[in-house]
């Protein structure tokens, strides 16, 4: 399973806490609008209720009041709510509503008291104060309590909550932007040396040299060690492997050069037969030896791919002098007969590819042949081809020849490994081609293609 | 022509020396760098065949050094035949390269493909009856007529110019004209014998059979 990026971890751990602190910062906003709305009845209530005790006044032993109209405009001021009052001397009513909720204990005179109550199925807040009214004998305790419905304190609050819901949320989402822009700046340096190692060669194995952030200190330490002992493991490997060869084909040259020794020196027809065959196993072997370090140095580098511009033409041209020599031996004539066609490759790989093909075709010509190497296009292929006078391919299915260590039915005393085609087709697929085999037309000779498409 | 063999195997270099011999060329031998430092500081050569891995120390860094001040053209010889050796080689300033366990016959043919690409001033030519003979460039130049020859008849003409008036036997001439794990018979002799007898018709010179012992060229009438 994989895990989840850090970069997504980053974003919704920040996100997560931009959540929280909008949900609480709106409970926060909601919470102290209702408060504040709350005061400001309280305070009009505390207001109206102080207005009206204040026209309380003792005449003939009577308690006397006059309800002044800015006690209720006040309250006009709170919405569309009703208001209720009661001025009540000791327990009898003086004016008001008889049936609204007495103030709960009672109130120390001059000071206000408030409560919450229901009043004809609604809820009410009730400011109270009482006052002490000289009359008759002694004085009596006016009560005066204004109430209101708390309809208009609610539509605030629910308003000024919404207000605040809404504000929550773009804050939420402005930080979850910037959370996910601050998830990826923080993982840029991060990005960046992804970005920088990718972007190597195959062999590319020096150590990253770039400015890191703190944090990538370490990584980026064992990354430069890593690569330090990966590339001191594939030098040991390459060196092992030369040193190998070397040590396996030092021996094969002077049992080869002994051999050639004897061969001129024996007279005896049945000798120089023998010493032949030793000639040729030396020859196999080291053939194999050889073929077999290509075919792992070809899987090696068709991994990752060199791409540079190859022209078919060039290399048809220098692989042939290369081999000129080889073919000379045989009087053997190489015709290169190329128009320009430009590849995207490997060099050596397709050099190596085309020096296998062409020393099979050296190798199973008849003396004093040609083999012609031709480069054309066709549609957005390139083709070279490789064309000898030899035996053919024979009868058996031709596909199979490119199989590993695979030969071909008709090769005779020829020495081979049966790896050269294999390693051919490998080049060519790892370069998007393909390897194609087929008897010339008119029976003799064979014709290998290499195609490949066109840059 | 004249060769340095840096080859530390002495057999190896015993069998290449003896070879090379026979096409009559000279050939110092040195079995170390230090010693191809101070043959080259005593004579000229016309090629150096180099052996890659030398008891003082690798022979392509010689190569890398000394490429700057060495006109000579160079084959290296290596037991490495891995594609980035061969491109190594190449890139330090060999002229070719052959892998060991080698054919005479191919290190021949490379020398002489080598020398011929380098070649001009080094050109010598052999009188041969009334034609010119060149054996680097193969060709054979008769009454301002030249034409080209074939590496094997260039081969056999080769050997029988060094050796004038002397008898070659079949067996010879086959070591010298075909790769030692070719399972060719001697009637392929006969064959370019032949065929050379054609080339040559009305130079000046002759290639007689002697019954039993093989063929000897007589650079005398015709």
């Amino acid at each position: 399973m994989r895990s989840w990026s850090i970069g997504r971890r980053l974003t919704l751990l920040l996100a997560g806490v931009a959540a929280l602190l909008s949900v609480l910062s709106w409970g926060m906003v909601t919470s102290l609008a209702q408060q504040a709305a709350e005061r400001t009845q309280d305070n009009v209530l505390a207001a109206s209720a102080t207005t009206i005790a204040e026209t309380l006044r003792s005449e003939q032993g009577e308690v006397r009041l006059e309800l002044p109209y800015s006690a209720f405009s006040m309250l006009g001021a709170i919405g569309q709510d009703r208001v209720f009052y009661r001025v009540a001397a000791g327990p009898d009513l003086l004016t008001g509503y008889e049936d609204l909720p007495a103030p709960a204990g009672l109130a120390t005179p001059g000071a206000v008291s408030f409560d919450t109550d229901t009043y004809g199925g609604e809820e009410i807040r009730m400011a109270t104060i009482t006052r002490l009214v000289l009359a008759g004998p002694g004085p009596v305790p006016v009560t005066v309590s204004v109430a209101q419905t708390r309809n208009g304190v609610a539509r605030i609050s629910a308003e000024l909550s919404r207000t605040a819901a809404l504000l929550s949320v773009a804050f939420f989402v402005v930080a979850v932007g910037l959370s996910a822009f601050a998830a990826r700046a923080s993982l840029r340096p991060l990005n960046e040396i992804a970005a920088a190692v990718s972007r190597r060669g195959p062999s590319d194995l020096r150590p990253l040299r770039r400015p890191a952030p703190q944090e990538l200190e370490p990584l980026l330490s064992s990354l430069n060690r890593l690569m330090d002992r990966l590339g001191q493991s594939i030098r040991r490997s390459e060196d092992f492997i030369a040193e190998a060869a070397h040590r396996v084909r030092t021996p094969l040259a002077t049992v080869r050069t002994q051999a050639e020794i004897a061969l001129r020196t024996v007279g005896d027809e049945t000798e120089k037969h023998r010493l032949r065959g030793i000639i040729r196993a030396v020859d196999e072997s080291s053939r194999s030896a050889g073929q077999l370090l290509d075919h792992a140095t070809v899987a090696f580098r068709a991994e990752d791919l060199s791409r540079d511009p190859v022209d078919l033409a060039d290399l048809a041209v220098q692989t042939a002098a290369a081999l000129e020599p080889t073919a000379a031996m045989k009087d053997i004539r190489l015709r290169v007969e190329a128009e320009p066609a430009q590849v995207m490759g490997d060099a050596v790989l397709l050099d190596n590819a085309l020096r296998n093909v062409l020393d099979n075709a050296i190798k199973y010509s008849p003396e004093d042949t040609t083999v012609v190497l031709r480069v054309d296009t066709q549609g957005r292929e390139a083709r070279l081809t490789i064309r000898d006078e030899g035996p053919g391919l024979g009868d058996g299915p031709v596909e199979a020849l490119t199989e590993r260590f695979r030969r071909g039915a008709n090769t005779g005393g020829i020495v081979g490994s049966g790896l050269g085609l294999t390693i051919a087709r490998d080049v060519l697929q790892a370069h998007g081609g393909r390897l194609h085999l087929q008897t010339a037309e008119e029976g003799k000779g064979t014709c290998v293609t290499l195609a490949l498409p066109l840059s | 022509m004249r060769y340095l063999l840096v080859e530390d195997n002495r057999e190896l270099a015993e069998a290449i020396i003896g070879r090379l011999a026979l096409d009559g060329h000279a050939v110092d031998h040195a079995a170390s760098l230090s010693e191809a430092e101070d043959w080259l500081a005593t004579a000229g050569y016309d090629l150096i065949l180099l052996d890659v891995m030398l008891p003082d120390g690798d022979g392509r860094d010689f190569l890398a050094r000394s490429r700057a001040h060495l006109e000579t053209p160079v084959i290296v010889l290596t037991a490495r035949s891995q594609v980035s050796d061969r491109v190594g080689a190449l890139d330090m300033g060999a002229d070719d390269y052959i892998t060991k366990p080698f054919d005479f016959s191919e290190l021949e043919a490379r020398c002489r493909a080598v020398l011929r690409r380098r070649g001009g001033a080094a050109r010598n030519q052999v009188a041969l009856g009334e034609a010119l003979f060149d054996p680097l460039a193969g060709t054979l130049s008769h009454g301002g007529v030249t034409i080209e020859l074939r590496n094997r008849e260039i081969r056999l003409l080769e050997v029988f110019t060094r050796n004038p008036g002397h008898i070659l036997s079949k067996s010879q001439l086959m070591d010298r004209l075909f790769a030692q794990d070719a399972d060719v018979t001697e009637n392929a002799i006969e064959v370019y014998v032949g065929r050379l007898r054609r080339r040559i018709d009305g130079m000046g010179v002759r290639i007689e059979t002697v019954r039993g012992l093989g063929y000897r060229m007589e650079m005398g009438g015709p």
